[in-house]
């Protein structure tokens, strides 16, 4: 990639920092140079949360219906996946889909509901008492 | 009697690693260190497409070889003594980490980039292969050098115990890592250096047994970019393909997929190993790279939904192939090159 040919789009990442990137100089040498961004980039990134948003609110809405425990909702809300939630709760991916079952999650203990909520970031409270509503939205109204 | 003080220099980078090996490389007098060299001399650049395995709901794909190898390979080559220490106890790492700073020691740190908050929130996904330097502590603030930034910045106690000790795949577990014994080091042994990256990335590349790893792998993202549409319907087939473009091109691979990064350092090379077709060979992975680039605005067009035929998967594929195949050969004339 020549120098000039470097993109200087707009990107998330402006607020942070420019990024270096190795390019050719006019005699032909390697050297480096600061983007903004890609916009083929950007837009990956864009997709990627697009597609974060529709499984967290597929998620938030299984757990209105009562098919899955709220479990299942922070995990898609934080990002996570089995092994991630795994790593951060010291329980296997088979016990923590178990728990995703509304009838199980019922029966959790207090000190179970702990380690996820410590894990989400929330509070036992919230975590409990997560019916799928859109809470936060209502709030901001 | 003077003594000269060391003083931590910041040092942008394209890659965290790499960036981390350069910085404190040069802090302890080995000026001549540069991102590509370090980068080159660990052999860095690498493909892999794991089958079977999803990583944020798409292909684990990776360009580069496993993380802390290229800090580790580099300082072999040199002579340089790494000490690396992991932690169970949260208190030992944190003891750890501030006895050195006291020392005035710039350390090298793994984190998870999930909870660093000067990332910003688009970027901050359950990545635990970051790396940054601590270069000190201020107000109870550790004064962070993270390479892929412009200038540096600052954790506070409290964030940077979160980062370190991030849970999930790679998790960092307080990892700390610094060269503890630099001694001399001649043109001779870097240019030792130089050749064995170069033997070890052609040898990765070219003859790791499989069909997923190396130049083979990317003829087998080739072939599952074939069948993606079919089987995932075409909307996740586009979000695959963000995927790939987002590995091969997001901050920390200097662009096409590290290809620029390691042309630049046969380049480098070729200042230490007097050997014409290395400059050549740098031309063909740059070219290599510049079809990296061609790709991936041609999987850009698919996942905008301007185009998102069978065809345009086919094509993202044929290019793959080209791709394959020049780095095939490159590859191959760069381990026959006589270099000693």
């Amino acid at each position: 990639m020549k120098k000039e040919e470097l993109p200087q789009d707009e990107s998330a990442l402006a607020s942070m920092t420019k990024e270096l990137m190795y390019v050719k100089d006019k005699d032909g040498k390697y050297t480096t140079d600061l983007s903004t961004g890609w916009d083929v980039k950007k837009q990956a990134l864009d997709n990627a949360w697009d597609d974060i948003k529709e499984r967290t609110e597929e998620a938030r809405i299984a757990v209105k219906n009562g098919e899955k425990s709220p479990i299942y909702y922070f995990m898609e809300l934080r990002l996570m996946d089995f092994p991630v939630l795994s790593g951060y709760t010291g329980f296997w991916a088979f016990t923590i889909k178990r728990h995703m079952k509304p009838n199980v999650f019922k029966s959790l203990s207090e000190k179970k509901l702990a380690i996820y909520a410590k894990a989400f970031e929330i509070s036992v409270e919230d975590l409990k008492n997560f019916k799928g509503s859109l809470e936060v939205d209502s709030r901001q109204q | 009697m003077s003594i000269m003080e060391k003083q931590f220099k910041h040092i942008q980078a394209a890659h965290c690693e790499n960036g981390v090996a350069t910085s404190l490389l040069r802090y302890h007098g080995l000026q001549f260190m540069t991102e590509p060299l370090a980068f080159g001399m660990g052999s860095g650049i690498f493909y892999l497409h794991i089958p079977f395995l999803t990583i944020s709901n798409g292909p684990a794909i990776t360009y580069r070889s496993m993380p802390g190898w290229i800090f580790s390979r580099t300082c072999k080559s040199l002579g340089v003594k790494v000490h690396r220490e992991k932690f169970r106890s949260e208190e030992a790492a944190v003891k750890f980490l501030d006895q050195k700073v006291k020392e005035g020691v710039p350390v090298g740190c793994q984190v998870g980039v999930f909870n660093l908050p000067y990332f910003p929130p688009e970027y901050r996904f359950h990545f635990n292969a970051h790396n940054l330097i601590v270069y000190g502590k201020e107000n109870g603030n550790y004064l962070i050098s993270d390479p892929v930034m412009e200038t540096v910045t600052h954790l506070s106690e409290e964030d940077m115990l979160k980062v370190r000790f991030a849970k999930g795949p790679l998790a960092p577990k307080g990892h700390v890592y610094f060269p503890e014994e630099v001694g001399i080091v001649t043109d001779e042994m870097i240019k030792k250096g130089i050749i064995k990256g170069i033997k070890r990335s052609s040898r990765d590349m070219l003859h790791i047994p499989g069909n997923i790893g190396g130049v083979a792998g990317i003829k087998y993202t080739a072939k599952k970019i074939r069948i993606w549409r079919d089987k995932l319907g075409p909307r996740k087939a586009g979000l695959y393909l963000g995927q790939i473009v987002r590995m091969q091109e997001e901050i920390g691979t200097g662009g096409g997929g590290f290809r620029f990064l390691f042309a630049a350092f046969l380049e480098q090379a070729h200042q230490y190993v007097k050997q014409d077709q290395l400059l050549e060979l740098s031309e063909e992975f740059t070219k290599a790279g510049d079809l990296w680039r061609a790709s991936a605005v041609n999987m850009g067009r698919i996942y905008k939904g301007r185009l998102n035929e069978q065809k345009d998967f086919e094509e993202s594929a044929d290019l793959l192939i080209q791709i394959s195949d020049i780095e095939k050969q490159a590859f191959i004339k760069l381990s026959k090159i006589k270099l000693d």
